[in-house]
């Protein structure tokens, strides 16, 4: 084993340019200057590379979850997520009188911040609910939290499958519920303490990333080679830490199909002048033996411990397991959320439209749902910003958060 | 010593949801500690073996007795390049390392007193620069408490840096850390003295006796101690005994508390006081004969004991069935040690009348209530004990009568603490009062509302055109399955039964006449019938803390089955069922049936044929009652708490239990 590692750092130095080697030394005299230089160099990430675009057939049967994830992506033009916002907009404006304004505020506000790509989701609830809270005329306690309550409610139904919105939403909740105005002298500084918490959300959901890829910083060792799935912003974090920190290791970054995460991974990596190599979603298992560990974000972590992400995520992990590859899931811990899924049925599919560049015959039927579960078991670590947990500590800490 | 490690320790304040920011101050000066190579020289050598810690421990102390999982972490933590392999060389590394220095015999013939038992694992994890602050969070994000250790124990001049970063954070590990950095300076300047003198230690350790290192250990112990009480840490390192001089050997144990300050002592007796509290009762071991014979002179109810007796389960109280009962019966109005109402329920028991836990349980509370109610406090006795005695008395009885179900130890546990914590300003009747309602809103709460709280749960998880299976007889499983049926869920159920109770057939025709599609059979088609199944809803009578089930005998079987073939099992259990302690197996805590029970076969002329069983000398019945099923059969435990996993007994032990029990 020993040798072999050798082996493989030798062969990876031989890769890496002498460039890189060059700006190695440089960083570690930056590294001597301050020991929070990740923290305190600003987040220059560059907007996603936009590819060719692809024609959806039906937008309306497409869950608003993906869409985000889509537009985060840069799949997907602006002003068509506007119109397939539009369409999705129609069932709530006939809620009753009073109760529409409020909540087509609510969505509005949701979707002005949602279409931020470096923002989280669960980080555009919270600002949509402080604009809730800002928008109130609520004068007791007891008040906003119906109020927001309701715009929660709102929120939620009008996308049933995304998790990170949900939990952005109970999460904001649980803390208005828990800062009681007695805290304070009065209401309206009660009131303007909930909206700098929720402004300060936005940071911390920055700051998570980078605790995050710090914190994995341990377990990415030299010579490594890292398997990747789907296109998370946590995951590229933790790479491009690794990188900055000259780190010598190599990638595995799956296609991920049908929307091309991988390719678009992969570019983001060949920036950073990491070895790259891109295979197919059904070559994971043939080259798992070379992968050292195996990264992935999640869309949600739920209480069981396991991790709801993009599809293709169980298998990847279930390969893993049978070959003893460690999986290491990197999420923030505003993606945990009060759910447990009992098998790959139990959550509400998030349908997405898929290109076979030939056509379907109408008898045939296509498995569109985006995302599986993955269980706890095939999980070796979660890396969050209150930690490395292990899967089963993230039901206490959602005990700990919402009872 | 790798220049990258420096920001690692950032996080290390784990804050739950919304959390101000922990900005480490950027123009905090980074230490200048990176002389080791260029980062790309890979350090596949030891890292224990050449980072500084290694002088800093001596080899004469025995390495502080943490929980393993944090031992683990403090161990994989300073692994520079943590790969799987890399990870497992250092842990068979350090292995190696602990036969020198630890003797498992020394700890067990350890003659310290109990009471200080904390003390030492304390200050011995102080001295290691492991400070918990929260037991169980740090143990669980082990990578991030492993730092904080590795960190502070390998250098003095890194202690700077932590300072830097620490004074971010919150007040009290402030001061930890401040007073840690005292130490550690001294500890520097000693460090040029220190290789020599482990040198000499290293020659005599294999001479030196198990006694004279626990005086060694002893005795940095006080000089520790005394250096904190006075402050100043430089008196306290001139007048520390130097440890490495086997001929000293101290009488450790009239020093220690010489040194020690008084405040300490005490908070450790108290401290020792509130375990003991902690410490469920041992279950009496049967097999014991002087205290079964004491148990005897006691009781009231006057067993035979049975002569079919099975070598595994001696220690379980086992007795003949029903041939006290018309005896007790008939004197129930001349007894007046046992209160009515309580010695009903203790028949009941005995006789079968009253199964199922929830249903004992409230049948005791509701005795109890009454027995309070009728209670008057005798002259020249306070109430608090008298009472307590009292109950204790009614308790033995039922035991007498049944062995008590977990649930039942729980709520009796409750109901002692609500009687401790009775004001004692409080006049009788009031006391009285209070403590009835406390009974009442136990049943209410814990039980009655909380199986509300569990069918609202459970139901989500049951979609239409599902099968559900469920074992036996549970009354929170029967509620759900209406419920569900009422709201209009299309499913059908498969009812598995067992000899010799058949507690199954009634849950049928409970269902069957609400207009549910049953299919009811017996657990020897279990693995027939589990092919159709796609969830599997089982009782409890308690949850351990380990996560096993400790259900009616046969469920563990159920379970397994439902693994197998990879179907969901969901177990509904009332948060007071939670037990704190850890069971392994089902022969420790168990209850033995009637042994004529499975003898004895229904509609067959077998009078003969028992005949010949009884008097077979070969020939023993094993009527168990319950059954444990390990944690990693159960998918998940619907509680008044909500779904959680069977890994999550613990948090809700000890995140709520104490405000009912122990406060």
């Amino acid at each position: 084993m020993d040798f072999l590692e050798r082996a493989t750092e030798t062969h990876l130095r031989r890769i890496f340019s002498r460039k890189q080697l060059k700006r190695k030394k440089n960083l570690k005299s930056m590294w001597r200057r301050s020991a929070s230089f990740i923290l305190d160099r600003s987040s220059n990430s560059p907007p996603m590379a936009d590819t060719t675009q692809t024609p959806f057939q039906n937008p309306d049967a497409i869950s608003a979850y993906y869409q985000t994830r889509a537009a985060h992506h840069g799949v997907i033009t602006s002003d068509w997520l506007a119109q397939a916002q539009a369409a999705v907009e129609q069932p709530d404006s006939s809620v009753s009188d009073l109760g529409a304004e409020r909540s087509f505020n609510v969505i509005d506000e949701f979707n002005g911040w949602r279409k931020q790509p470096d923002l989280a989701e669960a980080v555009a609830a919270i600002r949509a609910m402080a604009a809730v809270i800002r928008a109130s005329e609520a004068t007791t306690m007891m008040e906003l939290e119906i109020e927001l309550k309701k715009a929660s409610d709102t929120l939620k139904s009008w996308d049933k499958t995304s998790i990170s919105l949900t939990a952005g939403c109970d999460l904001f909740i649980r803390y208005v519920t828990r800062t009681s105005a007695l805290e304070y002298e009065d209401f309206n500084s009660a009131k303007s303490r909930l909206l700098e918490r929720a402004e300060k959300f936005g940071e911390i959901s920055c700051k998570a990333r980078k605790i995050i890829a710090m914190l994995s910083q341990d377990f990415i060792f030299d010579g490594c080679t890292v398997l990747v799935h789907g296109l998370s912003r946590v995951v590229l974090e933790v790479l491009k830490t690794a990188a900055q920190n000259n780190k010598l290791f190599r990638v595995l970054c799956t296609e991920g199909r049908p929307d091309g995460t991988g390719v678009l991974l992969s570019n983001e990596l060949s920036k950073l002048d990491i070895p790259v190599k891109l295979l197919l979603d059904s070559a994971v298992a043939y080259s798992m033996d070379e992968v050292d560990m195996v990264f992935v974000g999640a869309d949600g972590v739920v209480e069981s411990g396991g991790i709801i992400n993009m599809m293709g995520t169980y298998q990847i992990a279930l390969v893993a397991h049978s070959m003893n590859k460690p999986v290491y899931v990197a999420a923030e811990s505003y993606k945990f959320a009060r759910l447990y899924p009992l098998d790959q049925k139990d959550m509400a599919p998030a349908l997405r439209p898929i290109e076979f560049g030939v056509k379907i015959p109408a008898k045939v039927e296509v498995e569109r749902s985006a995302r599986d579960y993955t269980p706890p078991q095939y999980l070796t670590l979660l890396f969050t910003d209150l930690g490395v947990l292990s899967p089963s500590v993230v039901s206490d800490e959602l005990i700990q958060l919402y009872l | 010593m790798d220049p990258r490690r420096g920001p690692l320790a950032v996080p290390k304040v784990r804050r739950v949801g919304f959390f101000t920011s922990i900005e480490p101050s950027p123009e905090t000066p980074r230490p200048n500690r990176s002389l080791s190579g260029p980062a790309e020289a890979i350090t596949s050598s030891s890292p224990l073996s050449d980072s500084p810690s290694g002088q800093f421990i001596s080899p004469v102390q025995i390495p502080p007795s943490r929980h393993h999982s944090d031992n683990l972490a403090s161990r994989a933590a300073p692994v520079p390049v943590p790969g799987p392999s890399a990870f497992r060389r250092q842990l068979a590394n350090d292995r190696a390392l602990h036969v020198g220095s630890y003797n498992p015999v020394d700890s067990l013939l350890g003659t310290s007193p109990p009471s200080s038992n904390g003390e030492v694992s304390e200050d011995s994890g102080s001295l290691f620069g492991f400070q918990r602050s929260d037991s169980a969070k740090l143990s669980a994000s082990f990578p991030n408490g492993g730092f904080d250790m590795t960190m502070r124990v390998r250098a003095p001049q890194e202690s700077e840096a932590k300072v830097a970063i620490a004074s971010t954070s919150d007040g009290r590990k402030k001061n930890v850390e401040a007073s840690e950095r005292h130490y550690q300076a001294g500890e520097g300047e000693s460090v040029a003295a220190k290789p020599r003198k482990e040198k000499e230690t290293k020659s005599l350790k294999e001479k030196t006796s198990k006694a004279e290192r626990r005086a060694i250990q002893e005795a940095q112990r006080a000089a520790k101690a005394s250096a904190k009480g006075e402050g100043s840490k430089r008196a306290g390192e001139s007048s520390r005994p130097k440890p490495s001089k086997p001929a000293k050997q101290p009488q450790p144990k009239k020093e220690a508390p010489q040194v020690t300050s008084s405040v300490s002592e005490k908070r450790a007796v108290s401290v020792e006081k509130e375990r003991r509290m902690d410490v469920p009762q041992t279950q009496m071991q049967y097999d014991d004969k002087s205290r079964v014979d004491k148990a005897k002179r006691r009781s009231v109810v006057e067993q035979t004991e049975s002569k079919n007796k099975v070598e595994l389960f001696l220690h379980l109280p086992q007795y003949e069935r029903g041939n006290q009962l018309p005896n007790l019966s008939s004197n129930i109005f001349s007894l007046d040690t046992i209160h009515h109402a309580v010695y009903k329920v203790g028949l009941q028991h005995l006789a079968g009348d009253i199964s199922g836990d929830n249903a004992r349980c409230i049948a005791m509370l509701h005795a109890f209530q009454e027995a309070i109610n009728d209670y008057t406090t005798p002259p020249m006795k306070d109430l608090t004990m008298d009472l307590t005695a009292k109950i204790n008395g009614y308790v033995s009885f039922l035991i007498e009568c049944r062995p008590l179900s977990m649930s039942m130890g729980n709520a009796i546990r409750f109901l002692k603490n609500q009687i401790r914590k009775l004001p004692v300003d409080l006049s009788e009747p009031e006391a009285k009062a209070s403590l009835c309602s406390e009974i009442g809103r136990f049943i209410d709460e814990k039980i009655l509302l909380a199986d509300k709280v569990i069918v609202q749960h459970a139901v989500t998880k049951i979609r239409d055109g599902e099968v559900l299976l469920t074992y036996g007889f549970s009354c929170v499983v029967e509620m759900i399955l209406l419920y569900a049926h009422e709201i209009g869920r299309k499913f059908r159920v498969v009812i598995v039964d067992s000899r010799p109770n058949l507690e199954g057939q009634k849950l049928l025709r409970r269902l069957v006449t609400r207009g549910l599609d049953c299919t009811y059979t017996h657990i020897n088609a279990v693995s027939y019938i589990m092919g159709e199944v796609t969830r599997v809803f089982l009782g409890a009578s308690s949850i351990f803390s380990n996560g096993t089930l400790y259900s009616k005998v046969g469920t563990a079987c159920v379970a397994m089955v439902a693994n197998a073939f990879s179907v969901p099992v969901i177990v509904c259990c009332e948060a007071y069922k939670f037990h704190e302690r850890v069971l392994l197996d089902s022969i420790c805590s168990n209850e033995l049936g009637d042994p004529d029970a499975i003898a004895n076969v229904p509609l067959r002329n077998n009078k003969k044929h028992s005949k010949t069983m009884d008097n077979n000398k070969n020939l023993q019945f094993l009527n168990l009652m319950y059954d444990s099923t390990p944690a990693e059969y159960i998918s998940m435990i619907v509680t008044d708490y909500g779904m959680i996993p069977p890994t999550s007994i613990p948090v809700i032990v000890r995140e709520y239990r104490r405000e009912d029990l122990l406060l």
